[in-house]
């Protein structure tokens, strides 16, 4: 089930620097206890007279009901653009608007079953949260991460916690082995039986997950990175091509109807068009 | 009537009540707070942050005759003060809207503007008349004819006055006479005010101003533009300067016509420079995205403003900055 998200203004506890990325600490009361694994925070940026003035939208890596200072979300922020140096750059005591709990949380199993967690770059930020979910349900828990380098694997030492076996994989092989997170994933495939993936990470990583999953009848759960504007499902912008239940193709908002897909839903390769056969899609003679 | 008591600042317990009544010709509203078509969906996902009857109406994202995808990612860009999309105008098509938006607004008692868009003159005048039989809910029509997310530049009606007034005449025919149309024009003309009066001339009740600006954004990474559909609608506090000329000169031409202001509305004192330059009613767009309870703090900073400024009624604020002293 899904809670109802609560607008809240929350204090920076701490900001830290982990790997490339930043770690930072939010109090917001009413939040923490309604986050689901998988589920997504949306934050302003900028502050009071801000001109940018879209929400970012982040995973939640740790949220904990109750702490020293009350309820308190961890994100972790990779640097890029205007809004997350903005982030990154914040500093103990400061104020960040928080909307959430946003998004549709992993589906969880009823049976104790077999579970591969695969995370690229700090995309693994909500399978830790997860982890725990499968673990306390009595399931087994592998876990798959990759980066280009070691700076920006996200969690390795937590994910030793939280998991039964993990492996690493790297481009620059600075950390684990050298080679992509899917060839990680298929030699744990091939070597045990696994009943179903999560992943979460860039799109081509979720796309050739998918296949992967196909290859061996496994379903994959997979949480999207698209960009957002407002994380609550009026602006339209973060659509892409999924195949829903009626067999129709349509152009599905991953903030409210996602942001976790089952793999074999979504249009991968339609991913940045339009799709022919998308409900509604143009006709050579309009657009 | 919606009135909130407020405490003016340094009015140490004097408190004042604001008549926020908003009169649009026939229809009067108990708050200006509307929603801007487009960045509300149909009120649902706001619903959870704002009681929508507590606003003026609703005014919902515009719909077509048939389902339609929208076009291709990315669809947004971040820009200073504002945001360019590219949507198309993604929709389910009217049956789909008739059947579940419409009952659920009723159902929640939400006064609901309806905002119509067709490919052609006789599809906006289908939509008109499916939307009129839809029930007491629906307050008024919202006719788009100046969304900015088409390929052809020729359809986008409100660029010419006589294609403008073709869509609203037609629309007036088959609404009948009393019922509230506002034509939502485009600020990318040469002569709004000419625009303005063609509607009005072809039976518009009032006008809502303004829809986006088009515009562009190249991605200096990739070295192409950064949207799919090339060029976007300019939105939020970017364009509000622009939104504030165009409601003054429309206010001057044509003082006795109700006018909806729009256009990175963010605050209760954006809101309160609409009303001066001549809006009746203003919308909240892009800040729904920054905000999701802005209608809410917007109505209640309005208010306040209002009184601060000696005003107990909204309607003696209307078009204020327009008076010789």
């Amino acid at each position: 089930m899904n809670f109802q998200p609560l607008q809240v203004e929350g204090e920076l506890l701490s900001n830290r620097r982990v790997g490339a990325y930043h770690l930072i600490t939010i109090v917001v009361p009413g939040i923490p206890e309604r986050i689901r694994p998988g589920n997504f925070v949306a934050l302003s940026v900028g502050g009071e007279s801000t001109s940018t003035l879209l929400r970012r939208s982040f995973s939640v890596y740790q949220a904990q009901e109750r702490g020293l200072y009350g309820g308190t979300l961890e994100l972790v922020i990779s640097a890029h653009g205007a809004g997350t140096r903005w982030l990154a750059a914040l500093a103990p005591h400061q104020m960040i608007n928080v909307v959430g709990p946003l998004g549709r949380p992993f589906p969880l199993p009823k049976d104790p079953v077999h579970a591969l967690l695969v995370g690229g770059g700090y995309g693994s930020a909500p399978l830790f949260m997860l982890a725990d979910a499968l673990r306390q349900r009595g399931c087994r828990v592998d876990m798959a991460l990759g980066a280009a380098s070691a700076d920006r694997l996200f969690g390795t030492l937590e994910a030793r916690r939280v998991t039964n076996a993990l492996s690493i994989a790297t481009d620059d092989g600075s950390l684990g082995v050298q080679g992509r997170v899917t060839d990680a994933a298929r030699s744990i495939l091939e070597r045990a039986n696994i009943d179903v993936i999560y992943a979460c990470g860039p799109m081509p990583m979720l796309s050739a997950l998918t296949t992967l999953g196909g290859e061996f009848g496994v379903m994959v759960q997979c949480a999207v990175e698209e960009s957002m504007a407002c994380g609550i499902g009026i602006c339209m912008t973060c659509v892409l091509p999924v195949r829903g239940n009626d067999d129709v193709v349509r152009m599905s908002r991953s903030c409210v109807d996602g942001p976790v897909f089952a793999g074999d839903r979504v249009l991968w390769e339609s991913i940045g068009s339009v799709p022919e056969e998308t409900l509604g899609a143009p006709k050579a003679s309009e657009h | 009537m919606t009135s909130i008591r407020v405490v003016p600042k340094g009015g140490r317990g004097v408190s004042a009540e604001v008549n926020l009544e908003s009169k649009l010709g026939t229809l009067v509203l108990p708050s200006p707070v509307l929603t801007a078509s487009g960045c509300a969906a149909s009120g649902k996902e706001l619903s959870q942050f704002v009681d929508l009857t507590t606003i003026g109406a609703v005014v919902t994202k515009s719909i077509m005759m048939s389902p339609r995808s929208g076009r291709a990612t990315p669809r947004m860009a971040e820009t200073p003060s504002g945001m360019l999309n590219s949507i198309g105008l993604q929709g389910p098509g009217i049956d789909d809207f008739l059947e579940h938006d419409i009952p659920w607004l009723a159902s929640k008692g939400v006064r609901t503007m309806v905002s119509i868009a067709g490919n052609d003159v006789e599809e906006f005048g289908r939509l008109a008349a499916r939307v009129k039989r839809a029930g007491d809910s629906v307050v008024a029509l919202e006719v788009n004819i100046s969304c900015p997310n088409v390929a052809n530049r020729g359809l986008v009606f409100a660029c010419q006055p006589h294609s403008a007034a073709e869509v609203i005449s037609i629309v007036r025919r088959n609404v009948g006479g009393a019922f509230p149309i506002f034509a939502k024009l485009s600020p990318d003309v040469t002569d709004i005010v000419e625009i303005a009066k063609a509607c009005v001339d072809a039976g518009a009740t009032g006008l809502s101003l303004i829809n986006t600006l088009l515009g562009m954004v190249i991605n200096t990474e990739t070295l192409k533009p950064a949207l799919a559909g090339v060029t976007g609608g300019l939105s939020g506090p970017a364009i509000r300067p622009v939104a504030v000329r165009a409601v003054w000169q429309v206010h001057a031409a044509l003082p006795h016509v109700p006018l909806i202001g729009m256009g990175g509305i963010l605050t209760g004192e954006d809101a309160f420079e609409f009303i001066l330059a001549g809006a009746s009613a203003i919308a909240i767009g892009t800040a729904n995205f920054h905000d999701p309870s802005a209608l809410t703090r917007v109505q209640k900073e309005l208010s306040v403003l209002l009184a601060e400024r000696g005003f107990s009624a909204l309607q003696d604020a209307i078009g204020f900055a327009h008076r010789k002293v």
